[in-house]
């Protein structure tokens, strides 16, 4: 029972016949003058379309990455340095992926000066409070779409449109764990930056997507050949980007199916949970994601419990696969004012698509079984 | 109940005697190709419209692609009723409440072009108008400046209501005007003259001049491309490729080369003719705006124009390059037009071309060799592709990959 798909996903089987197919069919180098390369960037020019058309966008705002890390490395790095001249304060959250949080953190070792608003203990950020920030010499605002620990949304839009009367600055939104299962509306929420990882939506690693709004410029990360539009040089990985905009497509019709079902299995997860007396969910009620659900356990380590569920064979996270390897506090739980104990034993749950109503009920059964257990163990000292 | 129908209006001027069922079957024809992604859509000639029945497709993608077909001059969401009036009063409501736009004020225009239904169309205004005023707040009528016209019109078969008209592209349905061969090179100009063609009404036999090796399979892929953008105006269009090495080796070897380049736009336009005359075309519309280029002064043009009588049409020959980039930007042909890749008129090209070249000397050059016997060759080794048509099975395989 694998339920850490805000880690990864797992690819589709389509999605891996499409990968094979254009690995081994369209192997040529998209940039080369002869027939295999013509065709593989034919394929790699249909694909761009695709994605376009998912995102409703147009095609040339696409640029292929390799995934979460590097579109928002790019995004932050690339704005900031390219407009280094006009401003050099940029302005973020405190709940921010680490991607997001290390790249503003070396920003600031070369001298930018970077404002982390917070956000409340729903995890959330007021938009009214970024706005107070913004200064003169302000380039870049960047806030997380869907908190990738805690499922919180945040109110990008509303962001973008108050951010819409600064016209220099420019607003980048870490959309990773929103796209598959709250797809924004680029134009409408005014976002210039968006990035997206292929492999949260059943794509495969090594791809990604950064949105930029016509009109935006950076100063690209890679030097090198003119592709993507010299924003990424580095010969373009056909395979993957195809697996991706099949992947793309396939959530897309997933979730207009799917939806309904995974808010309810969520909200299931949620209640059960909020009814055992050692939990304390983190998750919001309202305005989360219907694919995350983080709970503490507060007393108990996380790594422990993770251990007995995986023995079990239900596979669930403590945070950020990206920061769990550090025995670390969840940054986003402490942010939103939870508290210690709460921050040093959250778990997170996450669905895909194809999660059932069967695992997470056999998930709360053992949660009944073996948290009192632990408690009684671990427990006891505090 | 929702936005069922699309409605199609076209203009009336040309629709006098026989031509009027020649431009609506075409114009239906390309209506159905360029939505052929959305098959569930049903197409039907009313008299003097054209219907589409959504059957269920969203009406976004379909709006977006009647856009761009010539022959329409506007088109409106529409909602059917039945010929009663409880039926009409109701579907004029929704329909006006799903209109999406300003919508503060409106106003109600009937017309009953079926006389035995019995509310005469003043009437139908108010009753629909206080209707409306009844079941919506803060909404007014304003006979004279209404953010939204509904339109209601009574005919035979039921009753259709629209909100408002988006325009359409205006001009003639591809394929009434007859055939035309476009000299297609990868340059900005001739897609736009391609295009402009098809605006009134011209259907397109494309011609590319293919020199391989000394032009690549990327300058190809971009003609095939923009060949490609074009049916998205009109319906199929098929692409000659002309493999012109052989002859322009020959032009290369034979003919001073300062009037190499004359010798090879006479040439260029030997083939099409003769292409032109086995595809029943009956003129060559090229992408040449006057003075442009070396290739493009009057005395150019009166030499090169000498080896046919066939009608030349030159839709650009008064515009200025910006007001080509300006249209090839609109019709999405400019970014693929300026991909840098070698075509035949570029590669080849001496420096020293003679910009004001003559008539007598041209045709003297010209029999420095014999070249029929190699524009036969080369007539007989064009390669045809149907562009637009589904058995383009490589592009199929790629598509089923996404």
């Amino acid at each position: 029972m694998y339920l850490d798909n805000s880690a990864t996903t797992k690819p589709w089987q389509e999605v891996l016949q499409a990968y094979q197919e254009a690995a081994s069919s369209y192997f040529g180098n998209p940039s080369s003058l002869h027939k295999p390369g013509v065709e593989a960037e034919t394929l790699l020019n249909k694909a761009r379309e695709s994605v376009a058309g998912l995102l409703k966008t147009k095609t040339e705002e696409i640029v292929f990455t390799s995934g979460g890390t590097e579109g928002n490395n790019l995004a932050i790095k690339g704005t900031a340095l390219e407009h280094r001249n006009r401003g050099r304060h940029l302005i973020t959250t405190t709940v921010e992926h680490p991607s997001v949080k290390e790249a503003f953190w070396q920003l600031e070792a070369f001298g930018f000066e970077v404002t982390y608003v917070s956000v409340d203990r729903e995890g959330r950020v007021r938009p009214e409070d970024i706005e107070k920030e913004v200064r003169d010499d302000t380039t870049l605002v960047s806030v997380i779409h869907v908190n990738n620990e805690i499922g919180t949304i945040q109110p990008i839009q509303e962001i973008g449109e108050r951010l819409e009367k600064f016209p220099k600055l420019y607003f980048h939104t870490d959309h990773v764990q929103g796209a598959a299962h709250v797809p924004l509306d680029l134009y409408a929420a005014k976002v210039d930056l968006c990035t997206i990882s292929g492999h949260k939506f059943h794509g495969v690693k090594g791809t990604g997507v950064l949105f930029m709004k016509e009109g935006t410029v950076l100063s690209p990360l890679f030097h090198g050949g003119t592709q993507e539009q010299t924003y990424r040089a580095g010969t373009e990985n056909v395979p993957g980007i195809t697996a991706m905009a099949k992947a793309l497509r396939i959530s897309r019709q997933r979730l207009a199916t799917e939806e309904q079902r995974l808010c309810q299995l969520k909200d299931y997860l949620i209640h059960r949970l909020q009814e055992m007396e050692e939990a304390e969910v983190n998750t919001p009620n309202e305005g989360a994601a219907p694919h995350i659900v983080n709970v503490s356990f507060p007393g108990l380590k996380p790594e422990v419990i993770i251990q007995e569920l995986t023995k079990r064979d239900f596979h669930l996270s403590t945070k950020s696969a990206c920061s769990s390897k550090l025995q670390e506090p969840s940054a986003v739980v402490e942010a939103a004012g939870l508290g210690l104990a709460r921050a040093e034993s959250a778990i997170r749950a996450s669905f895909s698509f194809d999660t059932t109503e069967q695992e997470i009920t056999e998930l709360l059964e053992i949660f009944h079984e073996i948290i009192p257990e632990m408690k009684k163990v671990m427990g006891a000292k505090r | 109940m929702k936005y069922d129908h699309i409605l199609i209006r076209y203009g009336e001027l040309a629709l006098k005697g026989r031509n009027r069922s020649d431009f609506e079957k075409k114009l239906k024809e390309n209506i159905q190709f360029a939505i052929r992604e959305h098959p569930s859509c049903k197409v039907r000639r009313t008299y003097g419209r054209m219907m589409i029945e959504l059957n269920e497709e969203k009406p976004g993608p379909v709006m977006e692609k009647l856009r761009h077909i010539f022959g329409i001059s506007s088109f409106s969401l529409a909602m059917k009723a039945n010929n009663e009036i409880e039926a009409i009063k109701e579907a004029a409501l929704q329909a006006f409440l799903q209109h999406e736009g300003r919508k503060g004020t409106f106003k109600v225009s009937a017309r009953r072009s079926y006389k035995p239904f019995p509310v005469r169309s003043q009437d139908l205004n108010q009753y629909i108008g206080g209707h409306i005023l009844r079941n919506t707040d803060e909404v007014t009528v304003d006979v004279h400046h209404p953010d939204v016209e509904v339109v209601v019109e009574v005919r035979e078969q039921g009753t259709y209501i629209t909100c408002g008209r988006m325009a359409g592209s205006g001009g003639l349905p591809v394929g009434t005007a007859g055939k035309v061969a476009l000299m297609l090179s990868g340059g900005i100009d001739s897609p736009v003259a391609g295009y402009l063609a098809m605006k009134r009404g011209a259907e397109l036999e494309a011609v590319h001049f293919h020199s391989p090796p000394y032009t690549n399979e990327r300058a190809r892929k971009k003609v095939e491309d923009l060949t490609k953008i074009l049916t998205s105006f009109g319906g199929r269009i098929r692409l000659h490729v002309v493999p012109f090495t052989e002859l322009q080796k020959a032009i290369h070897a034979n003919i001073p080369s300062n009037y190499a380049m004359t010798i090879m736009r006479r040439m260029m336009l030997r083939i099409t003719e003769k292409i032109a005359d086995k595809q029943n075309a009956k003129a060559i519309v090229n992408g040449e705006s006057l003075g442009q280029v070396a290739s493009q002064t009057l005395e150019s043009m009166h030499t090169i124009n000498e080896v046919t009588n066939m009608p030349i049409l030159r839709p650009l020959i008064t515009m200025d390059k910006q007001e080509v980039v300006e249209i090839a930007e609109k019709i999405g042909t400019y970014s693929t037009s300026v991909l840098p890749y070698e075509d035949c008129c570029t590669i080849f090209l001496p420096s020293d071309s003679v910009t004001k070249p003559r008539r007598d000397k041209a045709a003297r050059f010209e029999e420095a060799f014999d070249f029929e016997p190699f524009i036969e060759e080369t007539v007989k080794k064009v390669e045809t592709l149907n562009i637009g048509s589904e058995e383009e099975s490589a592009d199929q395989q790629m598509d089923d990959l996404l």
